[in-house]
């Protein structure tokens, strides 16, 4: 079958670079709704768990009201993340024809956690008020444990995308076909799976606790609302100061397996030791202007020894390096808005530890507004800079996109026609959170009514 | 394992993803379009409700097997996923809109509240649920009227599944879901104890089974002058057992209904559907795509083994779970049955002062102890220690900071 897969080498597509965009756009709708399957279930639980611990009902209505918040998100994500699947043989049929034998494996895994994450929160919903207390808060821990699993697995393909391994390439064909080890044995998992988990709760605590920091600085503050506010912001506090940890650890493994991806981070043009980094600014001719340099700063911070050598862009032809001041601006927008959000997670914990209370200034409730946003700005520009830092190739030193990518016609429309539609399911996400925000809260002592007929 | 090759083995579990699709997934699209055809007034906002109500619980985790299909044929067969997904781009690209309308309208449902909002989103359910189907069968007509060729894109975007096959597929696919649909908002209308909507689709399984039947005959003469292959290696056995079967077991699920023994008659309308992927399947056989057959696709055989594997380990997760579902909703333990209650243990209080605080100490060292070992460890254990210690720290912080603060 030699024949079949030269059917699948580089071809004509006058469209490469709409079909990157349209890929980048899915995933930019995508991911942050899967940012609440991964930690929203565990916080409705978190509430529903402290329900049956005190009794009081405030929590129940809190768990209920939430589900139904998780319910909508879900199903968003669920469409979105079909739109993925099939995107991946609609645009990089080169890249699925050559390698799915060697990583697909990881999405059949994942497409079981799928399956039970979507079962289980058929349980969970549709359970309220019909199950027994305990049974019920049972039901929802496989769909805490799904979301780990979903996207461990579907990392396990990223990470492999960028440190690949488990296969050999003889005579243009790919044998010797190891999946484990492609998938579970590469460098790149062990941080991409800690760094998105983590991920996932901070942009979902930031966002929920900005919700209600916009109602407080409107006014809207009694129990309830304090309640709603610290549950998840609690969490993404925790998270957001070992964010910074193990953004540390992604960008030593980077530096060690992509040094390209590394140089295009840091806008290092010229193989050094010692190598400076600069802050702000942006690259052009060679080097970085208007940035505040930090001497020997990146190969401290990259190899932590301050004379270690930086491979620079000229390490690879031009034609193998990233865009660079996209992928820099959007490594630097991360790492700002990680250290802002580190920042404000200390304040609320020192003030929950040493006053024993929520902080009371207007400021923090201004700055927790923009936190949410800014956290999902913070993932998208995380996955900008893994994923356009890793260009031109597909698969990191063996496959370039040009070879991946669809020879069919019409990529301009496809790309109209899904832009328009994901313009309108923002839109709709937008109108649903904020009807159920406006639903009457149904009082403490009824709290069925928070459930609607759904 | 039943006499298949290890090369056949993830096809033989891809179809029935796909015959589970169309039966569970088809159902759901069927209540769509009974929401499409329900006109106006307080009747058929009655009947759009039961449609909702009776698939709401269950439609994610039937559309997942569209997913299971998918990544089985392209772990699997590689080389066919990649030349069926790119030359069927349109088709899918429809198929995944209609998708995209369907769950989103799922979703806004439980936002709305005013009768006309409502209508408006059942209405998207029902745009979605002719498009998805249609698009999904026409893919399968292009696969079996053998329009996808190997390579990338090598067939034609648009004739490959707007085709006289394709077309009848399509429509043939509205007309067995709007069947099934019926059959089963019917059923469940029974169980809840709801004559009318019961009376209501049984006359609704009753006319589409007829008109289904009757398009089944007309789509065997398109078939025949259009793809003539498919059709003559449909008609001989083993195919045509399949073929027949179906026939038969449609025909039952008519009679089934019309004696109104509907639980019998769900059975049986899926066993009609499923014995049409079946037959497809057995037609097909060997061949995958022209020129491409099963075994030159499928990928290496320890792939292939250990995606059997999967499977079957996903498997034994995979039924319990469904059973559960199934079960709670169709013995109706979901439906409004007060919950025992629960008597509401004393307010405790989450922990004293003292135990706070030594979590928050002990949340301090974890937090220092994890750092180290990330910031200083190059290898995988003092990693992997350094993120257990910082998953005890985020751990222990929930703990200390679990209870209320009253004070503001
Ligand atoms: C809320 C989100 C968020 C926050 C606050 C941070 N990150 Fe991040 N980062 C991501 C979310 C993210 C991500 C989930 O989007 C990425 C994309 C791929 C991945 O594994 O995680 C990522 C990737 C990523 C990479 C690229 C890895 C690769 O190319 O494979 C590096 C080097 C860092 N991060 C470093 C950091 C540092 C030093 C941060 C703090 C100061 C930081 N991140 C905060
Ligand atoms: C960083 C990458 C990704 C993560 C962390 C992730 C995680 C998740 C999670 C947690 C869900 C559950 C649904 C939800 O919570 O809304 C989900 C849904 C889904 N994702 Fe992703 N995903 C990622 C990328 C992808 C990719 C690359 C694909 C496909 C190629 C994909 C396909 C899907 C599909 C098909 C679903 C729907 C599953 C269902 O029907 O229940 N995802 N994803
Ligand atoms: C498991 C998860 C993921 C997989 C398997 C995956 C796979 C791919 C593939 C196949 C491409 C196209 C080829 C290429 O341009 O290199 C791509 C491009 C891209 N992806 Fe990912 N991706 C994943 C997660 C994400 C996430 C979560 C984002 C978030 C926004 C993202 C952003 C992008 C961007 C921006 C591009 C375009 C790069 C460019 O054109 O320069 N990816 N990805």
């Amino acid at each position: 079958m030699q024949s079949l897969s030269a059917m699948f080498g580089p071809v004509q597509q006058a469209y490469l670079l709409e079909a990157r965009q349209m890929q980048a756009l899915s995933f930019a709708v995508h991911i942050p709704l899967v940012c609440f399957g991964i930690a929203f279930p565990a916080m409705v639980l978190r509430a529903e768990w402290l329900w049956m611990r005190t009794g009081d009902e405030i929590y129940r209505l809190l768990a209920m009201r939430w589900t139904k918040v998780m319910v909508a998100l879900f199903a968003c994500g669920v469409v979105t993340g079909t739109i993925l699947s099939f995107e991946m043989g609609l645009l990089w049929p080169g890249f699925m024809g050559t390698f799915g034998a060697v990583f697909g494996l990881g999405f059949a895994l994942e497409g079981f956690s799928f399956f039970v994450e979507a079962i289980f929160i058929g349980i969970y919903v549709y359970g309220w008020n019909r199950m027994a207390a305990r049974a019920h808060f049972v039901s929802g821990i496989p769909i805490v444990v799904a979301g780990l699993t979903g996207s461990l697995f579907v990392l396990s393909v990223n990470s492999w995308m960028n440190d690949p391994r488990g296969f050999a390439v003889r005579n243009g064909r790919i044998t010797d076909v190891e999946p484990f080890s492609a998938l579970f044995r590469n460098g790149h998992l062990g941080y991409e799976i800690v760094h998105m988990y983590l991920a996932g709760f901070i942009v979902t605590g930031f966002l929920v606790a900005a919700a209600y920091a916009v109602g407080r600085l409107r006014g809207r503050w009694g129990r309830y609302e304090r309640i709603a506010l610290t549950i998840p912001l609690t969490v993404a506090a925790l998270a957001a100061p070992v964010q910074v940890l193990v953004g540390d650890w992604a960008a030593r493994e980077v530096a060690k397996t992509q040094p390209t991806k590394l140089a295009a981070l840091e806008g290092v043009a010229h193989t050094q030791r010692g190598a400076p980094l600069h802050l702000l600014g942006w690259y052009r001719d060679g080097e970085v202007k208007a940035g505040i340099p930090v001497p020997k700063g990146l190969s401290l911070l990259a190899f932590h020894d301050p004379d270690a050598e930086v491979q620079g862009l000229d390490g690879v032809p031009a034609a193998d390096r990233p865009p660079v001041n996209v992928v820099r601006i959007a490594f630097q927008l991360m790492v700002s808005i990680g250290t802002f959000l580190a920042v404000l997670s200390i304040w609320y914990l020192f003030a929950r530890t040493r006053r024993k209370r929520v902080p009371s200034g207007h400021w923090f409730y201004r700055l927790l507004v923009l936190a949410g946003p800014a956290s999902v700005l913070a993932l998208i520009s995380g996955w900008v800079t893994t994923e356009v830092g890793r260009q031109p190739w597909v698969v990191y030193q063996v496959m370039r996109t040009t070879e991946a990518v669809t020879a069919a016609q019409g990529i301009p429309v496809g790309y109209a026609t899904l832009a328009a539609f994901y313009a309108c399911l923002i839109g709709a996400v937008a109108w649903i959170l904020r009807r159920l925000a406006r639903a009457p809260m149904a009082t403490v002592a009824e709290p069925e009514h928070a459930l609607g007929d759904s | 394992m039943l006499g298949l090759h290890l090369y056949e083995l993830p096809l033989f579990f891809a179809l029935q993803g796909v015959a589970l699709y169309a039966i569970l997934a088809g159902a759901d699209f069927g209540a769509g379009i009974w929401q499409l055809l329900a006109g106006r007034g307080e009747r058929a906002k009655r009947i759009r409700d039961h449609a909702h109500h009776s698939m709401a619980p269950v439609w994610e985790a039937n559309h997942v097997w569209l997913i299971f299909v998918l990544v089985i044929v392209w772990t699997g067969y590689p080389i066919a996923f990649a030349s069926m997904a790119s030359t069927l781009a349109v088709a899918l690209t429809a198929a995944g809109i209609g998708i995209v309308l369907r769950g989103v309208a799922y979703a806004l449902r439980s936002a709305s509240a005013g009768a006309a909002e409502v209508r408006a989103i059942d209405t998207l359910t029902a745009a979605g649920s002719v498009i998805a189907p249609f698009a999904l069968a026409g893919a399968a007509g292009a696969i079996a009227s053998q329009r996808v060729p190997v390579g990338n894109a090598a067939g034609d975007l648009w004739s490959s599944w707007l085709n006289p096959t394709s077309i009848m597929a399509g429509v043939l696919a509205l007309l067995s879901s709007a069947y099934l649909a019926a059959v089963y908002l019917a059923a469940d209308a029974r169980r809840e104890g709801d004559d009318e909507m019961a009376a209501i689709f049984r006359v609704r399984a009753l006319v589409a089974g007829s008109v289904a039947g009757a398009a089944a005959i007309a789509g065997a003469v398109v078939v025949r002058s259009d793809a003539r292959w498919i059709f003559d290696r449909l008609v001989e056995p083993p195919a045509l057992l399949s073929v027949a079967l179906s026939l038969l077991a449609g025909a039952a699920t008519l009679v089934l209904v019309y004696r109104r023994r509907l639980d019998a008659a769900r059975i049986s309308a899926a066993i009609a559907v499923a014995a049409v992927v079946g037959g497809w399947a057995l037609a097909q056989n060997p061949v995958l795509l022209p020129g491409l057959t099963v075994r030159q696709a499928a990928a290496p055989d320890n792939v292939l083994a250990l995606l059997v594997v999967v499977i079957l380990l996903g498997g034994l997760i995979l039924f319990p779970s469904l059973g559960l579902l199934f079960r709670l909703v169709l013995r109706g333990s979901f439906s409004a049955q007060p919950r025992a209650e629960r008597p509401a243990p004393p307010a405790s209080s989450t922990g004293g002062v003292a135990s706070t605080l030594t979590a928050t100490r002990l949340a301090g060292a974890c937090f220092a102890i994890g750092a180290a070992l990330l910031l200083l460890g190059d290898s995988a254990w003092p990693r992997a220690a350094g993120v257990a210690a910082l998953g005890a720290f985020i751990v222990l912080g929930l703990s200390a900071l679990a209870g209320e603060d009253s004070r503001e």
